[in-house]
């Protein structure tokens, strides 16, 4: 197996729930004794249900959500960083390094800049390219590769469909070649024909560049077959890890099982009602 | 006795006035919802499927035209009719939404306000459809929260959108959608960030409402898996058209139109993992440069160089009963 680009130990990550006036919130543990170790060059599944903290394990990853105990290291060979502890000008190499394609294409993007300047900033902001013409070239180079239509780079982006938006972002997310990108939810808002292109493309670009991909999802049949490797999370504890490929063809835990049988079947004579996952030791209702 | 549509769209044309001109969003829509119904609407990205269903309750930006022609009528029982492109007050459509019509959007973080809190949005919501008192709007929007599957509601409740997990917003907007019981839901993209069980749980809701008291339901959906099991009828759209459009099993099973076998064609197969994911070649083109004839010729891998879809619009065929497409009679499947 190959060196861990990342390794997380022991992470738990702590939220306040609800408010209180006088005296500590309960606390909610978003992130509940965590470790995994995500191969250099893999494509690696994170996947669970709504809420279980995917979207919380990966920002802490990026430094962009609070570790509350245990570490997560970066390592790619040339630099090798203690994320919890990283000091102020290596956090900046390392936004070069580790870059976060949205959940959310609507929240992510400014209304106010065109697509051209979306894509182009994080250039700018980290001093990457030294003349307009070269972040234009970089911006089209990758424009093209998210196959973005390189006229609606004048663009604002509320003229673009969800669709259109993702794919904006993720070549915001690529345009500074990073090693380390966590995907979250990246192909949840593209219809099936641009999903199944964006994720070839995700794929020849890992392979191209040599990329690590944290894959957040909660398609299971697209996890099936993009990732190497799979987590699977359920309120903020790992409940099986495992190869993709023995995840889906013999699934240890109850929960994972769960999940296989609710995946949506293209079958209208096949309707079922939900199964509900519940942990042994809790009862329904 | 033959019951109304909820719904009835004519001739649906919307067009947006764009610094590079007019571009045509959707063109020349029809479609029905009939109470207890659930319409699947279906196509890639950029389609208008957005465009569509905001237009039923005319929350299309300024610079939006409705051509004329264009008709959309609701009939809600127990009101008269309306047509809605013809409301000339906000007042008159202020009132219908969010009570008789409701709808949950593709954008959850847009559709709650970040300096209110979750419940604070669900109470003021419901006082303003219903007679309820705040204390029974409470105890509705936690139950709501409940049944959407979000687990210790009533502290939830206090908190704020910025606190909650995507498909959590994306929960707590459905629980808010569905606790004034409307007549008639549209959902965009509803299950998008949902995981499998908790989609699963949700479609249920839905299709409980749908059962207990005739809710009708535009679903928009890029998943074919989730039309497949909730949806009664499906609409394919593509570049502001439909393109076919019938019984879900029979457009499922027996797509008429290459682009619907060319998006059942990209779903990721479980059952062979080797498998290359396969896109429908070609880009969608730009809305300034709409194709001439049918919209998706350039990218039809079956048509022939000269064929009439070129230049001649098809008209919607009946393929079998219910099932129409936009194909010239010569080309349905089984024709001579
Ligand atoms: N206010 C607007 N001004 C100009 N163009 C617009 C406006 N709103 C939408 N459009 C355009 O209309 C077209 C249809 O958009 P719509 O949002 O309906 O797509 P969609 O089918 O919902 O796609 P998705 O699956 O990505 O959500 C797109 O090309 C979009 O850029
Ligand atoms: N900034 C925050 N403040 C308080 N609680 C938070 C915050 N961010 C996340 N949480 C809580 O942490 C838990 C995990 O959230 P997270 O967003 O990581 O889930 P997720 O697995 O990504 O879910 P989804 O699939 O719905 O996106 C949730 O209970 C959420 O409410
Ligand atoms: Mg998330
Ligand atoms: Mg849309």
């Amino acid at each position: 197996m190959a060196e861990p680009l990342i390794k997380v130990d022991d992470v738990s990550i702590l939220f306040p729930l609800g408010r209180r006036l006088i005296g500590q919130p309960p606390m909610l543990r978003a992130i509940d004794h965590v470790s995994l170790e995500i191969p250099k060059g893999s494509f690696y599944g994170l996947v669970g249900e709504s809420g279980s903290g995917k979207t919380t394990l990966g920002r802490a990853m990026l430094r962009a959500a609070p570790i509350t105990e245990g570490t997560i290291r970066y390592n790619d060979g040339e630099v090798d960083y203690d994320i919890g502890s990283i000091g102020k000008a290596e956090l900046r190499d390392y936004r070069r390094r580790a870059q976060l394609i949205f959940q959310d294409p609507y929240a992510a993007l400014s209304p106010r800049m065109t697509v051209r300047d979306i894509i182009a900033e994080p250039l700018e902001v980290m001093g990457l390219t030294k003349t307009r013409a070269e972040t234009d070239a970089r911006v089209r180079e990758i424009a093209a590769k998210c196959r973005l239509n390189l006229e609606h780079l004048r663009r604002y982006p509320h003229a673009f469909s969800g669709g259109q938006r993702q794919r904006i972002s993720i070549a915001r997310a690529l345009v500074t070649g990073p090693k380390f990108v966590v995907a979250d939810e990246s192909v949840a808002a593209l219809d099936v024909s641009i999903q199944a292109d964006i994720l070839n493309l995700l794929k020849t670009l890992q392979r191209d560049l040599d990329l690590t991909f944290l894959f957040i999802s909660h398609d299971l049949s697209v996890v099936a077959h993009v990732c190497d490797f799979v987590t699977v999370l359920y309120h903020g504890k790992i409940m099986e890890q495992a190869p993709t490929r023995q995840l889906f063809a013999d699934p240890q835990h109850e929960y994972t099982k769960c999940l296989l049988s609710a995946i949506p079947s293209l079958d209208p004579d096949n309707r079922q009602r939900a199964r509900v996952y519940r942990p042994e030791g809790e009862t329904a209702g | 006795m033959t019951e109304t549509p909820l719904v009835e769209v004519e001739n649906l044309t919307i067009q947006f006035k764009t610094d590079e001109g007019l571009i045509t969003a959707v063109e020349n829509v029809n479609f029905h919802i009939m109470p207890g119904e659930v319409l699947g609407l279906v196509g890639e990205s950029g389609s208008g499927k957005s465009v569509t269903a905001k237009s039923l309750m005319r929350l299309n930006g300024d610079n939006t035209v409705y051509a004329p022609g264009s008709h959309i009528r609701l009939n809600v029982p127990g009101k008269a009719p309306l047509e809605v492109l013809e409301i000339k007050r906000e007042s008159q459509m202020i009132q219908i939404r969010g009570g008789a019509i409701s709808m949950i959007f593709q954008e959850p973080m847009a559709s709650f306000a970040p300096a209110l809190t979750i419940g604070k949005q669900m109470v003021e919501q419901l006082q303003l459809h219903t007679d309820m008192s705040k204390k029974q709007a409470t105890e509705l929007s936690i139950e709501m929260l409940d049944r959407v599957g979000i687990t210790e509601p009533s502290r939830r409740i206090n908190q704020y959108a910025f606190e909650f997990s995507g498909g959590m917003r994306q929960r707590a907007m459905i629980a808010m959608a569905l606790s004034t019981k409307p007549k008639m839901l549209i959902a965009d993209e509803p299950t998008t960030a949902l995981d499998v069980t908790i989609q699963a749980q949700v479609i249920d809701l839905m299709k409980d409402l749908v059962a207990e008291f005739g809710m009708g339901i535009l679903f928009i959906t890029h998943d074919l898996g989730v039309i497949a099991q909730t949806a009664d009828r499906v609409a394919v759209m593509y570049l502001g058209r439909i393109m076919e459009s019938g019984p879900v099993r029979e457009v499922i099973r027996r797509p008429a139109h290459a682009y619907t076998q060319g998006l059942l064609n990209a779903l990721p197969k479980l059952d062979d993992l080797d498998a290359p994911l396969t896109p429908i070649a070609g880009d969608i083109p730009s809305p300034l440069e709409r194709p001439r004839g049918c919209v998706f010729h350039p990218r039809n891998p079956t048509l022939q160089p000269g064929s009439r879809y070129e230049t001649e619009v098809p008209p919607m065929s009946e393929v079998s009963p219910g099932h129409f497409a936009a194909l010239f009679p010569e080309d349905i499947p089984g024709a001579a």
